[in-house]
């Protein structure tokens, strides 16, 4: 005779648990993370190095940490802003989780860091189901990749808390259609904000830098549409509180041990 | 190729839950998966096969529920069923104001216990 048990549990509750704390640890003093997601070559480290100089100009402590499976390419670029930066090699691994993250954040993130961009991998489908303890999650598509491109990834599109168009100053050689962009982009996340942007020509130079600052100030993020049903989803910019019942085993006294390094030295 | 973290997370679950049980090994895990949680069933019933080597749920049948994605429109109060690729504008309004009711679940329904190791042959029961 075989017992059966109601478990009712998150899959991704440790991480969704580490990616909560991890967000208040660092909005505790003051710090910030945004996650950028795209497909690789849609132009994510040449927006970060655009916006990277510019907080450095305007004298916000700002740092970057770069995904990549292999190479330090994107490091040796973003360093050349000033900002601190470092490198992650995922040997592989399609996607960065909380703990990685919070394990490369030790000892190295500056303690008066006010924004912390990170680089995700490549990768539209996998990263997607990762909170990383980001405020502001944000999602890139090129002029180059098809005006579709929100309906065949609906999960990193629809969890965005802002989209960014890239390479908007090949929008006519590409035949890129705006309208039908906006379409797509509205059908899977009803209200997100998409912003235009250009590194060669300037286009929204410091948008991404402007929405950051504003939820360091406080504005809300743009909420995505969430599955309000048991075994909580994602919600990148709203930290929540969850009770009894709703979702994931948090151990017979309802405490959770999450053994891990601080996040930075504390100065 | 996430699905392989997934299945990880999976079995780390079910077989923590199983030593709280006093469970000595792991018949099924019922897991549901959303429309748009971005979770392919097929590749992680593969995955989770390899994720439960030398485990406590080494041998366990994954059963997958799916769950159709469907919205409701907060103004006019219709609900529907968004497909795949998911359509979340409102159909009858074009509001953008929306609450998804169903289809990013990734959870863990619940466990069925073996009472010996599964794959455990019959003469060892002496």
């Amino acid at each position: 005779m075989c017992r059966t048990v109601e478990l009712r549990q998150a899959v991704l509750a440790r991480n969704d648990d580490g990616a909560r704390e991890l967000r208040a640890e660092l909005a505790a003093r003051g710090t910030v993370v945004v996650n950028l997601l795209s497909s690789p070559g849609s132009g994510k480290t040449a927006l970060l190095e655009a916006e990277l100089g510019l907080a450095r100009a305007r004298g916000v402590p700002v740092a970057a940490l770069t995904a990549d499976l292999a190479t330090e390419n994107d490091a040796r670029r973003l360093a050349r802003s000033g900002a601190p930066v470092k490198q992650v090699l995922t040997d592989g691994l399609c996607h960065l989780e909380t703990a990685m993250l919070r394990e490369h954040l030790a000892g190295w993130l500056p303690p008066d860091t006010r924004l912390l961009f990170v680089e995700n991998v490549g990768n539209l489908v996998c990263p997607a189901s990762y909170d990383l303890g980001e405020s502001l999650r944000v999602v890139l598509a090129s002029v180059t990749e098809g005006e579709d491109k929100p309906l065949k990834y609906p999960t990193a599109f629809g969890l965005a808390n802002l989209v960014l168009v890239t390479k908007a100053d090949l929008a006519v050689a590409a035949e890129f259609d705006e309208a039908a962009f906006l379409a797509s982009v509205a059908r899977v996340n009803p209200g997100v904000e998409v912003l235009f942007t250009s590194v060669r020509t300037g286009q929204g130079a410091g948008v991404l830098l402007d929405r950051a600052l504003a939820v360091l100030d406080g504005a809300e993020a743009h909420r995505p549409v969430m599955a309000g049903a048991p075994g909580h989803g994602h919600s990148p910019g709203h930290p929540h509180a969850h009770g009894p019942g709703e979702g994931h085993h948090h151990g017979d006294d309802g405490a959770h041990a999450h053994p891990h390094a601080p996040v930075a030295e504390r100065s | 190729m996430h699905e392989m973290s997934i299945a990880t997370a999976v079995v780390e679950q079910v077989d923590a839950a199983a030593r709280d049980h006093g469970a000595v090994a792991v018949e099924k895990v019922r897991l549901q998966v959303g429309e748009l949680a971005g979770v392919v069933p097929s590749a992680l019933d593969f995955c989770f096969e390899l994720a439960c080597a030398g485990t406590l749920v080494e041998g366990a049948k994954l059963e997958t529920e799916a769950v159709a994605a469907r919205a409701r429109c907060t103004p006019c109060g219709v609900e529907w069923a968004v497909g795949m690729p998911p359509d979340l504008g409102c159909p009858r309004c074009g509001g953008a104001r929306v609450e998804l009711l169903a289809g990013r679940e990734l959870q863990i329904l619940g466990v069925q216990w073996a009472e010996r190791p599964v794959g455990a042959s019959a003469d060892q029961e002496g």
